[in-house]
């Protein structure tokens, strides 16, 4: 579903000469239906390289394949395909301006996938699965974070999207808000939606993942099902973040 | 003390239409186009400032470096000496000062424009693009109403500080508020009283503007 052949991305940064190396090469790809989780140090490439799955970071090396087109390619109409691939940011990103319904249904309507009356229904039918039926006309910024991460999870789902980006889902939320988020994500993964999920809970990596990807230093060190790659890691860096993170 | 009242009194009766129907008519009227031109230009000069295309960026940061960086009168003179030359028909002097004042506003409405702009998260622009909204549909839908939001005030005092600068027109006898006290003055030699007249008039004005942009504001707000 999702291909990607050897990804280069590099940030040039204010006041430093060298550019910061941030992608050396990625190669991966992700079947339809998989689940994928990608773990590793902070600045080993992991967001960067979710990033540039639905071209929001565009790399300057490599190609992207996405059900077989290449988008990477500059002639691609990229929003066409950015409809198809849902995306869940670590701050939420919800539009404050909207109320809750407003959230979900704007996308789809504005972009002719929906008509306001079957947006408004299944913005309806979308928000009780969550159990946020009851905050429909609400601000966001009357929601808890928790609430707030479950909206923006439907909203990115109200474009009926092939795939499902994850980057960071639960970092930026209060602990006893974490559980509320990561169920919603597992019911949505039992449903078979292909997704990619950058995280740091290792518990939930392994609970849900068909592969988990452990990144580090701009590459996939390495890649493997959950049970062997979280009881026997092969790479030594791998070794030593699970022995950081797993106690 | 009293004198002074008697005057104003004498004064007001006599030349009442000079004050508030002439000067306080066309201070408004000069305002309300320069507000209003300049926002609209205001909002072409940020999109060009922010443009991708980077020779637009350096004409437009030029044209308002210039213009913040030199004096509103000495704006108001080339304005003055130079629309006249540059039209070939022949225009009243409060339209080449108004030219003048609309491209000063415009300049400081572009500034207002892009810190509402770049104050939006960068968050709602990618949540935005991410759902497969296009550069201009994020723009209208989801970053231009927050910033709007965000300026209004900074607009309000935008308005109000235009008010007070029209005075400056007054250097070339267009008839707003400014004028009507150069005129008056110079009929009655009571310097003090017209003077006072005249700054009761703004003080009214642009309270009273600034006291409705408040009401605006927290109808807004309560809106969110």
């Amino acid at each position: 579903m999702i291909k990607t052949e050897n990804l280069h991305k590099s940030f040039h940064l204010e006041g430093k000469k060298e550019p910061l190396h941030v992608l050396r090469g990625v190669s991966e790809h992700v079947a339809k239906g998989e689940v994928v989780s990608i773990i590793g140090p902070s600045g080993g490439g992991k967001s960067t390289f979710l990033r540039c799955l639905n071209m929001l970071e565009i790399p300057e090396e490599g190609k992207i394949f996405f059900e077989g087109v290449e988008i990477t390619n500059a002639k691609v109409d990229i929003n066409l395909h950015r409809q198809k691939m849902g995306m869940v940011f670590q701050h939420f990103n919800v539009f404050p301006h909207l109320s809750v319904k407003g959230n979900i249904t704007l996308a789809p309507v504005l972009l002719k996938k929906k008509t306001q009356q079957e947006a408004d229904d299944m913005a309806m039918d979308l928000l009780s699965r969550v159990g946020l039926a009851d905050k429909a006309n609400e601000h966001p910024s009357r929601l808890s974070g928790g609430q707030k991460q479950r909206l923006a999870i439907v909203r990115a789902l109200a474009m009926e999207p092939d795939v499902m980006l994850f980057d960071e889902p639960t970092s930026a939320l209060d602990p006893e808000m974490v559980g509320e988020v990561l169920d919603v994500i597992k019911g949505l993964v039992k449903t078979g939606m292909t997704s990619v999920i950058v995280t740091h809970e290792m518990g939930f990596a392994r609970e849900v993942s068909d592969r988990v990807l452990f990144m580090d230093d701009g590459i996939i060190a390495e890649s493997g099902k959950p049970e062997d790659l979280f009881q026997h890691p092969q790479n030594a860096r791998t070794k030593e973040f699970l022995s950081k993170v797993l106690y | 003390m009293v004198e002074y009242f008697e005057n104003i009194v004498k004064i007001l009766s006599r030349y009442w239409y000079t004050f508030l129907v002439t000067g306080v008519g066309y201070t408004l009227l000069l305002s309300l186009i320069t507000v209003a031109a300049g926002s609209v230009i205001g909002v072409f000069l940020c999109l060009g400032r922010m443009a991708k295309f980077k020779p637009l960026n350096w004409i437009v940061i030029a044209i308002v470096e210039v213009v913040r960086g030199t004096p509103m009168l000495l704006q108001l003179y080339i304005g003055y000496f130079l629309v006249p030359k540059l039209l070939p028909f022949s225009v009243p002097d409060i339209v080449s000062v108004g030219v003048a004042l609309v491209i000063n506003s415009a300049c400081y409405v572009s500034e207002i424009f892009r810190s509402g702009i770049q104050a939006v998260d960068r968050g709602q622009t990618e949540a935005a693009r991410s759902l497969g909204l296009s550069g201009s549909e994020t723009m209208m839908r989801i970053v231009l109403p927050q910033a709007i939001k965000n300026i209004l005030p900074a607009l309000g005092n935008e308005f109000v500080t235009i008010i007070k600068e029209t005075s400056l027109a007054s250097t070339f006898f267009v008839g707003e508020l400014m004028t009507s006290y150069l005129i008056v003055k110079g009929n009655t030699y009571l310097t003090m009283e017209c003077l006072l007249i005249v700054g009761v008039l703004y003080f009214v004005l642009n309270f009273v503007l600034s006291k409705l942009l408040g009401v605006f504001e927290r109808r807004l707000k309560t809106s969110d």
